[in-house]
This record gives C-alpha cells, sequence and structure tokens, in this order.
C-alpha cells in the first residue's frame, strides 16, 4: 500500500509539474529573468501548493502518525549552517543556468531525451559526488528533506 | 520590468501548482514522508538507506507521469535554449547543490515553507537569488551560453 501510494503521488506530482510549466526550462528561465520579458507564472505554481502542502503539514501534525501507521518523517528543525546557505546558492546557480531542478529533471528525458538524460545523468553524478565529499572530506552523515 | 503576456499561465500554473500541494498532502498523510525530490534522489543513491523501496516507486511515478499525462493530451510545449555544455555544469551544481543544501524546490520551496521553516525560507531565498543573477549575468552581461 505504501508503495502503491509513492507511486500515485509521484505521478500526481509530475503532473501537477507538467499542467504548472515547470516541464518547460525556458519557462522557468523566463521566471527568472526579472531584466528580460518576465513570466510570473512560477509565482502561482508556490502560491497553490504551498498552501495546499500547509494545509496537509498541519492535518498530519494533528492526527501524530500518518494514516498507514508511519511516525511522520519530518526534517527536525536544524541551525543554519554554510552548506544550506552554500549549498542553495550553487543549486540557484544550476537552476538559473539550466532552468531545471530536481522534480522536472526526471520528467524531461520524456520531452527531450538526449538534452534531458544529459542533465538528469549530470545531476545524480553530482549528488554522487556529494556522497563521496561528505563521507571523505567533511567526514559527516548526510541527512535532507 | 516587462511581463510576459503571452506565456504568462496563471490559471494552469496556479492548478499545477495545486497538484504538486495535493500530492505532498497525501504522500504525508498517508505515508509520513516529505516530498523532498533532491532528497529522495539523494537517499536513493546513498548505499546506507534502508527502506528505499518506496522512494523508487515515488521516482518511478514521477518518470511516468509524462506518459501518463500524453494518455490524455498532448504533452504542452517546451524548450531546452542551453547548451549541453551548460546542461552538464548546470545538472552537477543542481545535484551537489541540493545535496550540500539539504533540498530543492520542493523540499525547501514548497514543503519546507508550508511547515514555516525559517532554513527553508533561507534557503529558497538563497536560490532564487542565485537563479536570479544567474539568468541576468548570462542572458544580459554574456550574452547566453
Amino acid at each position: 500500500m505504501r508503495f502503491l501510494v509513492a507511486f500515485l503521488t509521484g505521478i500526481l506530482f509530475g503532473l501537477g509539474l507538467i499542467i504548472a510549466g515547470m516541464a518547460n526550462p525556458t519557462k522557468v528561465q523566463a521566471f527568472l529573468d526579472l531584466a528580460g520579458v518576465w513570466d510570473p507564472s512560477l509565482m502561482l505554481v508556490m502560491g497553490g501548493a504551498i498552501p495546499v502542502a500547509s494545509i496537509g503539514y498541519f492535518l498530519a501534525k494533528r492526527r501524530g502518525k500518518s494514516i498507514l501507521g508511519d511516525v511522520l518523517s519530518i526534517p527536525a528543525a536544524r541551525h543554519v549552517d554554510r552548506g544550506l546557505l552554500l549549498g542553495s546558492l550553487l543549486f540557484g546557480t544550476g537552476w538559473g543556468l539550466t532552468g531545471i531542478c530536481p522534480g522536472p529533471a526526471l520528467l524531461l528525458p520524456a520531452f527531450h531525451l538526449s538534452q534531458g538524460l544529459s542533465f538528469l545523468l549530470a545531476m545524480l553524478a553530482g549528488m554522487a559526488i556529494f556522497e563521496l565529499f561528505s563521507r571523505f572530506v567533511l567526514h559527516k552523515p548526510t541527512d535532507q528533506h | 520590468m516587462q511581463i510576459d503576456g503571452l506565456h504568462f499561465s496563471p490559471l494552469a500554473s496556479l492548478f499545477g501548482g495545486l497538484l504538486i500541494g495535493l500530492a505532498a498532502t497525501l504522500l504525508l498523510l498517508f505515508n509520513g514522508r516529505i516530498a523532498g525530490i533532491s532528497g529522495i534522489l539523494g537517499n536513493l543513491l546513498k548505499p546506507s538507506t534502508t527502506g528505499r523501496a518506496w522512494l523508487l516507486c515515488f521516482v518511478l511515478g514521477l518518470i511516468v507521469s509524462p506518459l501518463v499525462y500524453r494518455l490524455f493530451h498532448a504533452l504542452p510545449a517546451s524548450s531546452v535554449l542551453v547548451s549541453d555544455k551548460a546542461l552538464i555544469i548546470g545538472g552537477l551544481l543542481v545535484g551537489f547543490g541540493t545535496r550540500l543544501g539539504y533540498g530543492c524546490t520542493s523540499g525547501h520551496g514548497v514543503c519546507g515553507i508550508a511547515r514555516f521553516s525559517g532554513r527553508s525560507i533561507l534557503a529558497t531565498l538563497c536560490f532564487m537569488l542565485a537563479g536570479f543573477v544567474t539568468v541576468f549575468v548570462v542572458r544580459h552581461i554574456l550574452g547566453g551560453v
């Protein structure tokens, strides 16, 4: 059942990304291009997603456990560290350069096979490099949202 | 600032955003899990992760979502106007940066902000800022990559 929920919510999430225009990197870059001809659509994507996710969060928190009986895996509040700031700045740089973030990266090969795979494989390589970096340089276990 | 009236898609983007929020809500309510894509992918890549089957189910759902969409409708327009070199560099930055920064547009930008997490709000400001600056530099100073 948990696997089915994960699969179906993955599909729903993906459909949301496609309908929202997030599977079009050029549109995402048009949102990030404040000095050009600006496309504000992405503000509405967040404006739609955040309130609904917020309701979900408060409902889940009030229940205390998930409907299928799992403990809620919500990241515990942690201090802001250099990794949070530097990592987010690096991510934003890559996002601006391409107009692609991790969710749409998984859909893009269905739209543009070779370009989509180039980005996706590079992104997975970047994640793998981080694993090596955190294990051998930072000596820190990795954990995230 | 000039608004792109031709490509601005307020209703579709709002509706897509609602679906993204609904997917995040259902995953949290049923499975107790946060729909943060970079975290899900990163944990899939990490050898020490236990119970990774649901991660794979969610990722598979995302990957097949364009095919599900196509059952009902032709896929919407999408274009990638950046070079392969930019895709590779951008992919590496997105992969490494989201892992170092503990999350991406979904984990911080939607789920984190939805539960009023200060670190997620800060992370979102950082990647948005970096995205705006990068597009400005690439398009208006360097003249494209």
